[in-house]
């Protein structure tokens, strides 16, 4: 049984029809590519997926059960955790804290230990806190623990952003062009943790990138939608040497280059 | 006087100021509170005299301040001696013996020292509001204006939406704790004879103001259905809508007393019961705040999509928190009716809902401290100018526009409020042996 399986998937936005019968399958711990020019439909897919937005048409099966339609934070208490292209971190709260906050779905003391502070409430503050300092400590960043995330180089959000989703414990991680912006020096970090991520926990990863190369490093199988449309899959050597591919996305670029 | 020069040094030596009173733990200065006090119960009158005020300046002489400004010297002179001067001077004393002891408290655990810090400071707010009446009024207001302030600062800092209704939630507590204590205690002409002996009234009065706040949770779920239903700026608008209708609800059933209101409830407010209230508002606000359940909130606030992406039900915390908020509200407007001992809908219009934004984003928002300074420095400045009643409806707005000129979140805004991190003992020993 694979993990994700996504069959047939259509979303308009009003008139404009921004994804067209997308299918998809990820088998669990693999890692997988999403390429496409800017526009194509790629974060369209992510917020298909994760319950953003309801598809127009067809399904979402992600561990055997469906989950179109659903609330996204039902879908990512169900372990799909996801970061944002454009870094959603919440703008005062610390690099802790943001961790933290992913185990919501996790807490079991409800309000009654929320309003009294019951021993419940204390224990599993207490390992839900510890959680979090092993996830910073993987990902180098604990000793900002206790710094709002403001205040942080645009490398670090990034880090901070992948602990939170992690934190969700996942069994599928959606990267959102995870390097979109950074200096060379962070992008060969991140490309380290996202192997790192995907070999120690692994986790499967569906990942996003526009830089052609990273992604043929990083994924055995990758897909490429334009405007919407799923043009080809496959293996990297495949993909570079589709001729759809090249005309429509590598373009200009392989030419030049 | 030779301490006191020790203690106090010249004004152009602050660092020394820092380094004496940076290790003074906040034991000390209750200690020096206390002292400032007594001094006033011994001395007060005589002293007030010898500076040409008939009697104690009730509110640190801020009630003369619009009224006689050319008695404020001595009031300001009676401030300086009655209470700066043995509050200084006790809490640079007492800084080591008070360290000790804040530390042997600590041993008994951490619920043990707060709790003996709070009742100290009871006892010191107690005996300084002794002096007059009107002083405790004021203390009593002050105190409910905190929980009013810090349950509006949940939905409108912690959660960052913008509700209007909360004046409306103090009203449904009011006329549900006041319906409750006279129907069941009072012989009163609305709800006609006692059902109950009177001496079980001041047992069941927090049962009455739990069913207040209960009903003003009710209210906000009125509210928080069609509001929390969709993304968007809806609340602001349907909870100014709901105020209006709960105002002319009251005004238009005569058996709430109609515009004219209502009466007569039992004097079961007193200084002990509101502070109890307000502290344990207080604590179990902060609670959740604090907690990763109530955390959600902030996430909700800075980027909702990312909130609900990590799992969190933004839907149901909205709710909840709105809930939870209009019902602290609730027990203020009870314990308000039963301080006033009078109500009318007219109480809770809009210039109740401008005074209590104005306390919220005045202090700061997002923070317990900020709450308390909001309501407390609100609280004075309404006494101040209320011999220019009218004027105040000009220097509150005013100064809600000037705070969000200079200083859009408020004075004290995002502070983390810890009762046990307040009272720990502050020498070096205490601190881990740190240099
Ligand atoms: N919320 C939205 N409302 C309307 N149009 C949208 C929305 N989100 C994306 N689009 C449109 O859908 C198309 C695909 O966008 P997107 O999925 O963001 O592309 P990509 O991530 O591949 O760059 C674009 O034309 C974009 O303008
Ligand atoms: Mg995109």
């Amino acid at each position: 049984m694979s993990l994700l399986r996504v069959e047939q998937l259509t979303h308009y936005f009003g008139g404009l029809r921004a994804v067209h019968n997308f299918s998809l399958t990820i088998e669990a711990g693999r890692m997988h590519g999403l390429i496409g020019p800017n526009g194509a439909g790629k974060t369209t897919i992510f917020n298909l997926i994760t319950g953003v937005h309801a598809p127009t048409a067809g399904r979402v099966v992600f561990a055997g059960e469906e989950i179109t339609g659903l609330q996204p934070h039902r879908i990512a208490a169900r372990g799909l955790g996801r970061t944002f292209q454009d870094l959603k971190l919440w703008r005062h709260m610390t690099v802790l804290e943001h961790v933290k906050m992913a185990r919501y779905a996790t807490i079991g003391y409800g309000l009654i230990g929320a309003f009294f502070g019951t021993p419940r409430r204390r224990r599993e503050e207490a390992e839900i806190e510890e959680n979090a300092c092993r996830l910073l400590e993987m990902l180098g960043i604990e000793h900002l623990a206790e710094q709002v995330v403001t205040n942080l180089p645009y490398g670090v959000q990034r880090r901070v952003e992948m602990a939170r989703a992690l934190a969700l414990d996942p069994r599928l991680l959606l990267l959102d062009e995870p390097t979109v912006g950074m200096t060379p020096e962070e992008l060969n970090q991140m490309m380290e943790l996202i192997r790192r991520i995907n070999g120690e926990l692994g986790l499967a990863i569906l990942l996003i990138e526009h830089r052609m190369k990273m992604v043929m490093e990083l994924c055995r199988h990758i897909s490429v939608v334009v405007f919407g449309d799923l043009i080809a899959e496959g293996a990297p050597a495949a993909i570079q040497n589709d001729r759809r591919v090249i005309e429509a996305y590598l373009g200009k670029d392989t030419v030049a280059t | 006087m030779q301490t006191v020069s020790q203690i106090i040094p010249a004004a152009d030596k602050p660092r020394r100021v820092a380094r004496v009173f940076g290790h003074t733990p906040f034991l000390a200065w209750l200690l020096g509170a206390a002292a400032a006090v007594l001094l006033e119960h011994l001395l007060g009158e005589t002293f007030a005299g010898l500076v040409g005020l008939s009697k104690v300046p009730v509110l640190f002489g801020l009630m003369i301040l619009m009224s006689k400004p050319l008695l404020f010297p001595g009031a300001l002179l009676y401030v300086a001696v009655i209470y700066l001067l043995p509050l200084l001077c006790v809490a640079g004393l007492l800084t080591r013996p008070a360290n000790l002891v804040a530390a042997a408290l600590l041993r008994f655990g951490p619920a043990f020292a707060v709790i003996v810090h709070l009742a100290l400071f009871y006892g010191v707010l107690h005996f300084w509001a002794d002096i007059s009446g009107y002083r405790e009024l004021t203390v009593k207001f002050t105190l409910i204006a905190v929980l009013l302030t810090l349950s509006l600062n949940l939905i409108n800092g912690y959660m960052g939406e913008f509700s209007c209704s909360h004046p409306g939630f103090m009203a449904l507590g009011a006329y549900g704790a006041s319906t409750f204590t006279l129907t069941l205690f009072v012989n009163n002409p609305l709800f006609g004879k006692a059902l109950l002996p009177g001496f079980l009234g001041p047992w069941l009065f927090p049962l009455g103001l739990v069913f207040g706040g209960l009903l003003a949770s009710l209210g906000a779920l009125l509210i928080a259905i069609p509001s929390f239903k969709t993304r968007g700026d809806y609340l602001a608008i349907i909870s100014l809508a709901f105020l209006f209708i709960v105002k002319s609800l009251l005004e238009n059933l005569p058996f709430l007393g109609g515009p004219r209101g209502m009466g007569g409830q039992p004097d079961y407010a007193g200084l002990p019961v509101v502070f109890a209230w307000t502290a344990m508002g207080v604590w179990i606000m902060n609670n959740y705040v604090r907690s990763t359940l109530g955390k959600s909130l902030n996430a909700i606030r800075d980027d909702e999509a990312a909130a609900e992406a990590m799992s969190v039900d933004t839907r149901h915390t909205k709710m909840t928190a709105f809930m939870f908020a209009a019902f602290w509200a609730g027990v203020a407007g009870g314990l308000f009716a039963h301080v006033m001992r009078f109500i009318n809908p007219a109480t809770f219009g809009v210039q109740r809902l401008a005074e209590m934004l104005a306390m919220v984003y005045f202090g700061g928002l997002n923070s317990v401290y900020g709450s308390i300074v909001g309501a407390v420095s609100l609280n004075l400045l309404g006494e101040a100018l209320r011999p220019l009643e009218l004027f105040k409806w000009i220097f509150i707005p005013l100064l809600l526009i000037l705070v969000m000129i200079f200083r859009p979140t408020g004075l004290l805004a995002f502070r983390e409020f810890d009762a046990v991190r307040l009272v720990r003992p502050l020498d070096r020993d205490s601190q881990g042996g740190a240099p």
